[in-house]
């Protein structure tokens, strides 16, 4: 099986959520950026383990699902925090943590 | 093994320490108590100590008390005693009790830790003099950075934060070189003894470095004495602590724990790279002289009591450090007693002036005058002091300061007859000190001085009677230290210049 | 039973200093009587050292072991040594020091704390007789410094005033530059000789190249000059007179000054061994005694006139101990009659100044035989003594000294004939102004005799100034006593001994007519429009202001130059360190926003660049 479809749709899928990341303001856009890009992470996974033919890709995205589920809670959780208390979601915003 | 005396004595300060901290219903003692009675107890070990000591004894040391603590790296917990350690365990037990006396007014709202600090740096000091592992030496000379941090950085003046950082940012970057000297030193030890050892006295014995190995090593080292004693030009840190602390922390600090530099000089640098320290001697005693005379000039222009003491101070140091270099037993023995009057003057010094600088909340010189009158006692306990300070005839400080002087003499004429311009220039600073801030007439500021009330004075009186005791009969300081210097002058390779005619005469 | 003279006046004075105010009702007491007890063992000692033979007259005790270090050959012991010499000094020291205890005793009394000054007078005697007895010269150094510190405590005796507390602070600065000299001498004796002892250094300095005397000569006469207020370090003992009268009397004329004198006749043995250092000594000794002389002969304040006189004084005994084995018991005999007409004539001075309001002012005085004749027939015998009438005593002393001074060089010899035509001019000048002349007092002054306290140790001391000179010159006794410590050569002077006398006793009548006719009138205030000479001996021949020009302001600059640098360069640098580390770290820190997306920004750089960097390095 060639792989070279899926891994270039993983970097670009991976690429797409960066950009996310690094451009969106919205702290839940920034926010599934960051689960795309896990995501694009996980099909590199996968299609290793097609290639290969071992289960140790499919291990690691289980894994990467389970850290991604936890993060999510957490996450969402501490935006919904910051939401409630500035009436606002902007990334930029929350910028007390600097020099 | 003997019974542990050295143990003991380091102990005792440190279960003082902990029984503060006992709640006072299993105590019948108050804090106050505690500090003291333990202070009085190391004092009385001490004493003991000293009246066992065989002061005929040629070995190196004695009452030795050693555990494995770190068996894999040859690391052990050794405590050995030799005369010069005598010397200065005896300087640091009896000035702790009359420091927690005469300083009851520092600290008052947080006396509690202000005691307990005080316990420690006699404890750290003690250890640091009795260490005979160089490793165990290495890790309560920096220890004893932390309590010294705390009285500074607690209780000392308005800017006491930038003092104690200062004074802690010097004692690590001497500590640090010196760290990386002695895990070099370890591995030149491990090649080639075969064995990894941190004994002081198997490294002086038993290694042979190469020439630039040594060089170095004794750079690492000598850093770290220098910075700590303090010599110039690393000394600036001295008058910034001093000023800032508390009297009773400045003679903790000046009067014991500068003495850690000297005496490494004097017990592990010379015995560890004695081929190093003689190269680098001449260098050191000019700088020692350029030390007494420089800080002695700077000290007349201050215009704090406190920052004066300090330069003074330096000065000092710096006959010690001639005395040390000079490779002569008069020498070595002059700065071992030099080290103990300047203690007992430093002291008195710090102490008197602390209960007037108590009153007025300053110590700037200008803001006194006219005491002699209104504060009888003081002005004389002040007066004796600064005459030890200078090396009047008949104190302590005379004998060290001659000894020093004729055994660097023996070797070094014209050093030795620059440093002793600085007799005239102590004069000068130390007497129009005393005329500043005792004679004259009161003024408004003054005239409410309280003079120093019996106990107080019966407190500082052993300083005077030990420097005039001293200064009279110096021979239990001299027999004690002489055993001492006449191993380190044999480790060396050193000795004694004779009288030049007899040489003359037999050529 | 030696360490007992030292002991009784140390003991005493410890007492009276740390029991304090306690013992203020029997202080001044106990003060007169440790004096006296030493002078009573002292006279025994004397006593019992007359009836031993010449050479087994010199003792030494040892102590105990003071200083020791066998390994290196060093060992110095608390020894004293009561030979013919020290007896000497502790007979005239415990004598005239109980004399002026007791003096002390009505001149203190007005005084807040006697008791304190008592101590301190003590004090001093004992570590005058430390300096004297001790048998090596580190031992002779602590009392060298013992003294001085007496002195510096009782010039500054009234320290609430300011004059009083700098002059104390300004003798004890010259006398520490003196003793620079001394403590480089006595470890040059060390270094050389193996010892500080007087005997083996009187040994060892026979072998030892000229170099060594010559060193040894000029540090020791450099100590000397400093004790002695000698050219160059004179200036101090003029300001000294701030101290109270006594003490002028007893520290700064009969005692302290002199040890100078001492110093140098104990170390005999190394001056006779080089000629260079000897010369020093005379030039010295010259330029001293001219210029206390001409100082003595401007000043209008009678203890500064008496200091100048004092200073000039002990030139002669500086020059005479110069001249070597001719001049060394002279110098002796001319310090002990010298300590008696002196301090007659100081305790003269107390006395007018008690009578008249602490007035120092000469001007101010005038017509006092009549009010205080005790005081004015006192100083009178010791002005007849001082400018060599015989039969006083100063007649004799100073009569030896000028024909040793002949005999060693025509320019020693004039300087010190023309020396006693100015002591005739000066003294006379004091006792005109003083006594003779018309009273001028101020309007609150009535003048009267002094108590019995007073008077007596000044009728003691006059009968000593009049009668000592011929006891202690008949048939030689002074010479031959002396002769096994020091040494004595009969001088041989040009002229026959009578020429010199008659010589002598011309120049001093000159000078003694010239003062009469010169202050037949005396006015109050001193005349402003006078020749240069006497402007600069009213200044003290510039001394001080030469100090100030060459030492002092050159030193408080230095001072405040080093301070600057101390806490720009040396503490700058360090300073700098932090600030340096500070200051980037002040920049650095900028990059840290607070954004969210920058950080990832850095993070997807740092990515890419590694993952760049790991595609080259396959490559």
């Amino acid at each position: 099986m060639n792989p070279n479809a899926y891994l270039v749709l993983s970097g670009i899928i991976f690429s797409i959520g960066a950009l996310g990341v690094l451009l969106r303001r919205n702290a839940i856009v920034a926010f599934m950026s960051v689960e795309l890009m896990l995501n694009a992470a996980n099909l590199a996974f996968v299609t290793g383990a097609r290639v290969w033919g071992k289960l140790d890709g499919q291990a690691a995205a289980f894994f990467v699902m389970v850290v991604a589920a936890a993060e999510v809670v957490i996450g969402l959780a501490i935006i919904i925090t910051i939401f409630r208390t500035r009436n606002s979601a902007s990334v930029d915003e929350a910028s007390l943590l600097r020099w | 093994m003997n019974f542990p005396w050295l143990l003991l004595i380091v102990l005792t300060p440190l279960i003082g320490t902990l029984l503060l901290f006992v709640p006072k219903r299993f105590i019948p003692f108050s804090d106050k108590q505690i500090a003291l009675y333990s202070s009085l107890i190391t004092l009385i070990f001490v004493l003991v100590v000293a009246f066992i000591f065989d002061t005929s004894s040629t070995a190196l040391t004695q009452f030795d008390v050693s555990y494995d603590w770190i068996p894999i790296f040859g690391i052990s917990f050794h405590l050995g005693l030799t005369g010069i350690s005598l010397v200065l365990i005896g300087l640091t037990a009896v000035l702790t009790p009359i420091v927690l006396l005469a300083t009851e007014h520092e600290g008052m709202k947080k006396r509690k830790e202000f005691l307990m600090w005080i316990l420690l740096v006699e404890a750290s000091a003690l250890a640091v003099f009795l260490a005979r592992d160089l490793f165990l030496f290495y890790v309560v000379f920096e220890a004893m950075l932390v309590p010294i941090f705390f009285l500074v950085g607690r209780f000392g003046g308005p800017r006491r934060s930038a003092a104690a950082l200062k004074f802690i940012l010097f004692g690590l970057a001497g500590g640090l070189v010196m760290l990386a000297a002695l895990i070099w030193l370890y591995f030149v030890g491990a090649t080639q003894l075969g064995r990894g050892t941190f004994s002081i006295t198997a490294l002086s014995n038993e290694l042979n470095m190469d020439v630039w190995t040594e060089r170095w090593l004794f750079l690492g080292f000598f850093f770290a004495f220098a910075l700590k004693a303090p010599m110039f030009p690393g000394h600036t840190w001295l008058p910034d602590t001093a000023e800032q602390a508390t009297p009773g922390t400045s003679t903790m600090l000046i009067g014991i724990l500068d003495k850690v530099g000297t005496y490494g000089m004097l017990a592990i640098l010379l015995p560890i790279f004695p081929n190093a320290s003689k190269e680098f001697a001449p260098i050191i005693i000019g700088l020692a002289v350029f030390g007494v005379i420089y800080a002695a000039l700077v000290a007349m222009a201050q215009k704090d009591m406190k920052r004066t003491f300090a330069f003074i101070s330096i000065s000092h140091f710096g006959f010690i450090v001639m005395g040390i270099f000079s490779f002569t037993s008069i020498g070595m023995i002059g700065s071992t007693v030099y080290m103990v009057a300047h203690g007992l003057s430093t002291a008195a010094l710090f102490l008197t002036a602390g209960y007037l600088i108590k009153q007025k909340d300053n110590s700037l010189i200008n803001s006194f005058g006219g005491l002699t009158k209104i504060a009888p006692v003081m002005t004389g306990i002040f007066l004796i002091a600064a005459l030890a300070s200078i090396a009047l005839p008949g104190m302590a400080g005379f004998v060290g300061e001659f000894m020093v002087l004729t055994g660097t003499f023996q070797r070094y004429q014209i050093p030795t007859i620059i440093a002793t311009f600085g007799i005239i220039l102590a004069a000068i600073y130390m007497l129009w000190l005393y005329q500043r801030v005792f004679t004259g007439t009161e003024n408004k500021e003054t005239k409410n001085i309280v003079d120093l009330n019996l106990k107080q004075t019966l407190v500082l009186s052993p300083l005077v009677l030990l420097t005039v005791l001293f200064g009279f009969y110096p021979a239990p300081v001299i027999k004690i230290a002489e055993s001492a210097i006449s191993n380190t002058m044999l480790q060396i390779g050193q000795t004694d210049p004779g009288p030049i005619i007899s040489k003359v005469e037999t050529k | 039973m030696i360490a007992a003279i030292i002991a009784l006046p140390a003991l005493s004075a410890a007492i009276l200093l740390s029991l304090g105010n306690r013992t203020n009702k029997f202080g001044p007491w106990l003060a007169i009587g440790a004096s006296t007890g030493s002078f009573l063992i002292g006279f025994w000692q004397f006593l019992q050292m007359l009836s031993r033979p010449e050479e087994e007259r010199a003792v030494v005790t040892t102590v105990y072991e003071w200083l020791a270090v066998p390994a290196a050959g060093f060992k110095v012991n608390f020894a004293l040594q009561l030979d013919q010499l020290s007896i000497s000094f502790v007979l005239l020291i415990t004598f005239v020091g109980t004399l002026i205890h007791i003096y002390s005793l009505g001149y203190m009394s007005h005084d807040e704390n006697p008791r304190r000054f008592f101590a301190y007078l003590n004090l001093f005697v004992a570590a005058m007789l430390l300096l004297v007895l001790a048998d090596n010269y580190l031992l002779l150094y602590v009392g060298w410094e013992g003294v001085g510190l007496a002195s510096y405590l009782l010039i500054g005796f009234w320290q609430h005033k300011p004059s009083a507390a700098v002059a104390a602070k300004k003798a004890f600065v010259a006398n520490r530059v003196g003793d620079f000299g001394l403590s480089l001498a006595i470890m040059t004796m060390f270094i050389v000789l193996g010892s500080v002892s007087f005997s083996d250094v009187n040994e060892g300095i026979k072998g030892a190249p000229a170099w060594v005397s010559l060193t040894l000569g000029l540090l020791l006469l450099l100590a000397a000059c400093g004790k002695s207020a000698q050219f160059p370090l004179q200036s101090w003992l003029l300001d000294a007179m701030e101290g109270p009268t006594p003490v002028s009397a007893l520290i700064h004329a009969a005692t302290m000054v002199t040890a100078g004198v001492y110093l140098i006749v104990r170390s005999a043995s190394i001056f006779n061994a080089s000629e260079i250092a000897q010369t020093a000594v005379v030039v010295v000794g010259t330029i001293s005694l001219l210029m206390g002389a001409v100082i003595a002969a401007a000043k209008d304040d009678i203890k500064k006139s008496l200091a100048g006189s004092t200073m000039s004084q002990i030139g002669y005994m500086i020059l005479a101990a110069g001249l070597g084995p001719i001049g060394y018991v002279f110098a002796i005999l001319h310090l002990i009659t010298h300590g008696f007409f002196k301090a007659v004539m100081f305790l003269g001075a107390g006395s007018v100044m008690h009578a008249t309001n602490d007035n120092v002012d000469m001007r101010r005085y005038g017509g006092l035989p009549k009010v205080m004749i005790f005081t004015t027939i006192t100083f009178f015998i010791g002005y007849l003594a001082i400018i060599g009438i015989p039969p006083f005593a100063g007649f004799y002393s100073k009569d030896h000294i000028i024909e040793a001074a002949l005999s060693h060089s025509w320019w020693a010899g004039a300087a010190v004939l023309f020396g006693a035509g100015l002591t005739a001019f000066y003294m006379t000048r004091i006792v005109v102004m003083t006594f003779v002349s018309k009273p001028r007092w101020e309007d609150d002054v009535h003048p009267h005799e002094s108590p019995l306290s007073m008077t007596l140790p000044m009728i003691v001391l006059a009968i000593g100034a009049t009668s000592i000179g011929i006891i202690l010159t008949q048939n030689h006794i002074f010479e031959h006593w002396l002769e096994p410590v020091t040494g004595f050569v009969e001088p041989e002077p040009p002229f026959s001994i009578q020429t010199i006398t008659i010589i002598t006793l011309s120049v001093v009548a000159i000078g003694v007519l010239a003062a009469i006719w010169q202050y037949r009138k005396v006015a109050k205030v001193a005349p402003k429009n006078v020749s240069f000479v006497v402007t600069a001996a009213r200044k003290d021949l510039y001394g001080d202001v030469m100090n100030e020009a060459l030492l002092m302001r050159p030193g408080q600059a230095t001072t405040k130059f080093l301070n600057i640098f101390d806490k720009s360069v040396v503490d700058g640098f360090v300073n700098g360190l932090g600030a340096l580390t500070t200051g980037i770290s002040a920049r650095l820190r900028r990059s840290e926003t607070g954004y969210v997306r920058s950080y990832a920004m850095s993070i997807v750089v740092g990515t890419a660049i590694l993952v760049i960097a790991l595609l080259i390095v396959r490559l």
